[in-house]
């Protein structure tokens, strides 16, 4: 008992500690900031890998989720619900909810993992100490290209998403639920709302610097040579998918209770 | 030898975890000059090193440069410090997503606004005085541990330090590219007037590079004299470790 007690404190104090830690990453990467201008080269060397790199991926997710929206929908509204509401259901499910948190998921796992692994490899390797051994700020070269990377390229990559969705979602609701084009199209349009786009922007937003900061952080805190890289990846991805559930939940309730009210 | 010191550690002490690795350490090291400490492996060389530029905070003590307390140091000061070393990895830490020619020339790139011809043209100079000019577009995977450790050569020097830390920087090489590498080592100290700390436990390279041998054990100096006294040392952890014997004070493990 005695000992369970003492390894959960242990526990707690290892997480508080972790926190700090990760805080203390968050006022560094304010700090350099204003140095963005000089890390512009860097900064859209990521944005090309996160994009670009990302590319096939979120074509085929996002193609069958919008595939599976459709087709879902149908199936729920049996025939109780007029055909054109599938157009309605599936555009703002995409763009409120699907489009972000998939995105962010997906995308986020394969970013999220190559930024521990990558910055994993140069601490073990002692390249950071190097960096930091030329008086040239590590955090300033290498995490900031990455965090305003991924603050900008899930975002830019969710749009892409949200309109494959949306069109695999037409391609299903013409192709296997026997609609017509237009009846899908018009039901999209009937309840579309700008502030649910902005809202999955903002939702975007958030998950990608969650990602890119899981990635850094885990990936600096890396020991132990190619067992410790494996891990950090592990690590960064796991903790990026649970943050972006957890905070997809808390910017749902701040966004519509209070923003878009 | 009354020239001032240009850096000094002092009661230097850290662990981590429950492993107490440097408990004191004391030394001075004067300008110009070429001081080599060895040691067995794991007895926190690399440790003491790192202390040198604040890649390590002590727990107790701190280390001088010019007479500046660097262990409890703003990091924007600490900077400017760094600015005056080159540091020799022990296993080199060339970035690896740039070519040779781009891991020299970084500290330039980074520091003062030259155009891609002048970094290139600095990287060939660095890379002449270690031979190897002709790979300089390559990638580091495609070199050898010796090139390797010449193109971190190179990087170490390429800012001009006025003084230079060099870990193990034989260690892992064929007898004759270790040679290669103190020569140039002893070629660069003579040049540039740069101070050179060595930590290291190859002997050969020691009486090399060294005009000055320290001795690091259990996690403090325990012995510090010119190279002519290292030979005739009636100090019992030197006499083993130069000897290379098993019995003795120092315990392996
Ligand atoms: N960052 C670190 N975290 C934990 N232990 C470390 C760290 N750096 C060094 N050590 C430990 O300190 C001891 C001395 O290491 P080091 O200075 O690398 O030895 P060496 O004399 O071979 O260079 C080793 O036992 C090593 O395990
Ligand atoms: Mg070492």
């Amino acid at each position: 008992m005695r000992e369970a007690v003492s390894s959960l404190g242990r526990g707690a104090m290892r997480a508080i500690a972790e926190l700090g830690e990760l805080a203390i990453l968050v006022v560094r990467i304010i700090k350099v900031l204003p140095q963005l201008p000089r890390t512009v080269r860097l900064t859209v060397v990521q944005m090309m890998e996160m994009g670009v790199g990302s590319l096939p991926l979120v074509i085929v997710t996002s193609f069958f989720t919008g595939g599976v929206a459709a087709v879902q929908a149908a199936y729920q509204f049996q025939n109780w619900i007029p055909d054109r509401f599938v157009g309605s259901v599936v555009g703002r499910s995409v763009l409120i909810e699907l489009g972000p948190v998939l995105t962010g998921l997906v995308v986020g796992g394969r970013v999220g993992a190559s930024i521990a692994a990558e910055l994993g490899t140069m601490k073990v390797t002692e390249q950071i100490d190097a960096l930091e051994a030329m008086a040239i700020d590590s955090t300033r070269y290498l995490v900031l290209p990455r965090f305003v990377a991924g603050a900008i390229m899930i975002p830019v990559v969710t749009i892409f998403a949200d309109g494959l969705a949306i069109f695999g979602g037409y391609l299903a609701a013409v192709g296997s639920l026997g609609m017509s084009g237009e009846t899908y199209v018009s039901g999209l349009r009937l309840f579309f709302e700008t502030s649910d786009v902005w809202s999955g922007m903002i939702k975007s937003l958030v998950f990608g610097m969650v990602i890119a900061l899981m990635g850094c952080y885990y990936g600096l805190q890396t020991s132990g040579g190619a067992e410790g890289v494996g891990k950090s990846a592990t690590h960064a991805v796991v903790s990026s998918c649970l943050l972006i559930l957890i905070s997809d939940y808390i910017l749902a309730e701040f966004l519509f209770s209070w923003i878009f009210a | 030898m009354s020239k001032e010191v240009v850096l000094s550690v002092q009661g230097l002490e850290k662990s981590f975890g429950d492993q107490h690795v440097l408990r004191g350490v004391d030394i001075d090291i004067r300008r110009g000059e070429s001081i080599v400490i060895i040691g067995p492996s794991g007895c926190g060389k690399s440790v003491l090193l790192r202390h040198m530029i604040g890649l390590h905070q002590p727990d107790k003590g701190a280390v001088y440069v010019d007479g500046v307390d660097v262990s409890h140091m703003r990091r924007r000061d600490l900077y400017e410090v760094r600015k005056k070393f080159g540091f020799l990895f022990q296993a080199s830490a060339l970035f690896d997503s740039m070519t040779v020619g781009e891991n020299v020339s970084i500290g330039l790139k980074e520091h003062f606004h030259l155009s891609p011809e002048e970094l290139r043209r600095t990287a060939e100079v660095q890379l002449d005085l270690v031979n190897l000019r002709s790979a300089i577009d390559k990638k580091p995977s495609e070199l050898s541990g010796g090139m390797r450790k010449r193109a971190a050569l190179a990087r170490a020097i390429a800012m001009d330090p006025e003084i230079i830390l060099y870990d193990e920087p034989t260690t892992g090489l064929d007898p004759i590219t270790a040679d290669v590498i103190n020569d140039l080592i002893r070629s660069l100290q003579k040049r540039f007037h740069a101070t050179s700390i060595t930590v290291t436990h190859d002997m050969t390279s020691a009486y090399k590079i060294a005009d000055r041998i320290a001795m690091l054990h259990e996690g403090r100096i325990v012995f510090d004299g010119a190279v002519e006294d290292v030979k005739g040392t009636e100090n019992p952890y030197v006499q083993q470790f130069i000897c290379g014997k098993a019995e003795g004070p120092i315990q392996t493990v």
